[in-house]
């Protein structure tokens, strides 16, 4: 599974777990439009750590922007997963 | 100590009845203890540790028992050391319990112990040896807390301190044979150790570094009709093939929170057994005792009443105040063991349903969500719920948008690394995840499960739980 089915595949995992009415998934979808409270984001990155085997937010001792929309989480994940 | 029951602990073994069989059983040898009477396992060296105070190190519990007995009423003070106490922690504690005598089976100890002079030996067996005269003060037996990190507070007892929770049982009962997973050092063993003594039975004591099977065999053979241990222990006795090796009248769980799921556990195994988890802590002495086998205590037992026992809850935190708490902390002139009213803080938090009160976690082990508390116990309770979980611990895990989240380890039962395990793995993490969102709220539901072989126990007994 590549890391971009993986993040989506949580997303809606996570979304249909949480009762959440998720938003169509797109690269522009705005991160905090997308129906997802922070809990669930907290979620989506534990179990991507366990799948994935990596948390690039914990990777940078610096402080992470957090990504903003779809696109950008993927390519924060498929950054770190090279 | 009741009115008419001896001073010290070897006069219980005077007033013994002759049906007394009150035998020490160690993994390879054992002693009958009214041996003592006119015997002693100090190498005739007892009278030498009048009125000072006793550093007792022992590897072997069956000698650290013996020792117990001839020290109380003849020592001003006795260390009870647990076997896992760290080396480099034996100097602070000496210096905190003004040790100027060692009482030991090893022949060199370890640091600090150099500068005691009177060093005696201690045996697991009793030679003959003439009575010595039992002095009128009591001895004070100081035990040590199990902290996981830094220095062991030093916890002031006294044998009625110790044996006030102890009642008198029916005297045409067969005496009892107890055991304990716990080292009788500790002071969930040393109710035990206290309990065989006192009342004329005898006990199968535990061995460091044996495997929970070979130790219930051992008691299953001596027929154990008394047994105690935490929550963890017995979760660990149940994973054995031994567990039905015993059939005990009376099982008795303390030291951590005792959840419906083992309670029904145990039930399971052991249908004919009394099943009871009491509220003990080693400053705070044995609170109560509850029988009906639900997880919990009743409501009614925090009422303003002068009992034996008080009990009232501060901020959410048990407090306790009785005979049985101990008196005061050695070496710590700034850190009270009670409140200006002897109300001892327990620490552990408890919140009330439907006219009982249940055990939620431990104040200082609280995980934060988001700015939403978790208490570890409380989920590991839902989780152990599940018919295919032996034993669970959920623990926090660094997260970035809520700083922490809940994850958990699950011990599942039935044999790992199968393909068929691992499906089974699957439907269970389904199931456990169903069941704790129905039982909790979202933040507290692990965001994650792993499966593991086992989870890491204390020498104490409890679940090791670091924090985040």
């Amino acid at each position: 599974m590549t890391v971009r089915h993986a993040i989506i595949s949580e997303f809606e995992q996570v979304a249909s777990e949480q009762a959440k009415k998720l938003a169509p998934l797109s690269d522009n979808l705005v991160l905090l439009d997308s129906g997802l409270d922070s809990l669930c984001f907290a979620i989506i990155v534990a179990r991507l750590e366990d799948s994935l085997g990596f948390d690039p937010f914990s990777a940078d001792e610096e402080e992470v922007d957090f990504p903003v929309t779809l696109g950008d989480f993927i390519r924060f994940y498929e950054n770190a997963a090279r | 100590m009741q009115p008419g029951e001896p001073g010290s602990l070897c006069g219980w073994l005077t007033t013994a009845g002759e049906h007394s069989t009150l035998f020490l059983w160690g993994a390879d040898r054992s002693a009958a203890l009214l041996a003592l009477r006119r015997g002693t396992s100090l190498a005739g060296r007892l009278g030498q540790l009048r009125g000072r105070s006793v550093l007792l190190i022992a590897k072997d519990q069956l000698a650290a028992g013996l020792a117990l007995i001839e020290l109380d009423g003849i020592a001003r003070r006795i260390v009870l050391c647990p076997l896992d106490l760290r080396e480099e922690h034996l100097p602070a504690v000496m210096k905190a319990a003004e040790c100027d005598a060692i009482v030991s089976d090893r022949a060199a100890t370890g640091p600090g112990c150099s500068e005691v002079t009177c060093y005696v030996t201690c045996t697991p067996t009793i030679s003959p040896a003439e009575p010595q005269l039992r002095d009128d003060h009591q001895t004070e037996w100081i035990l040590l807390t199990s902290g996981t990190t830094g220095l062991p507070k030093l916890v002031v007892h006294s044998l009625a301190s110790l044996t006030a929770p102890i009642k008198p049982g029916t005297s045409a009962q067969v005496p009892a044979v107890w055991s304990t997973f716990y080292d009788i050092r500790r002071y969930g063993g040393l109710q035990i150790f206290l309990r065989a003594v006192t009342g004329g039975g005898s006990l199968v004591l535990s061995s460091p570094g044996e495997p929970t099977g070979d130790f219930l065999l051992r008691a299953g053979a001596r027929g154990v009709t008394h047994i105690s241990g935490t929550p963890s222990h017995w979760r660990g006795a149940l994973m054995s093939p031994m567990a039905r090796r015993i059939s005990p009248r009376y099982i008795r769980l303390s030291g951590e929170i005792a959840d419906q799921g083992i309670l029904d556990h145990l039930r399971a195994v052991y249908p004919k057994a009394d099943i009871a988890h009491a509220f003990a802590s080693t400053e705070a002495g044995v609170a109560f005792e509850v029988g009906d086998e639900r997880a919990g205590f009743p409501a009614s037992l925090i009422a303003p009443r002068g009992g034996e026992v008080e009990l009232r809850v501060e901020d959410g935190t048990l407090q306790i105040r009785s005979g049985r708490t101990a008196s005061r902390y050695l070496g710590r002139p700034d850190d009270c063991l009670a409140d200006a009213n002897g109300f001892v803080d327990t620490g552990d938090m408890i919140a009330e349903r439907d006219g009982r009160y249940y055990f939620i976690g431990r104040r200082d082990g609280v995980i934060n969500v988001g700015g939403r508390k978790v208490h570890p116990e409380e989920v590991e309770a839902v989780i152990n719920r599940h018919p295919s979980v032996y034993m669970s611990l959920v623990k926090a895990r660094k997260n970035p948008m809520t700083g922490a989240i809940v994850v958990a380890d699950v011990v599942p039962i039935g044999r790992p690394g199968t393909s068929d395990a691992r499906a089974r793995n699957e439907i269970t993490r389904d199931e456990i995840l169903q069941t704790c969102r129905r039982a909790l709220a979202p933040y507290k539901v692990p965001a994650a499960i792993r499966f593991v072989t086992s989870l890491a126990v204390t020498a104490s007994g409890k679940l090791a739980r670091r924090q985040c």
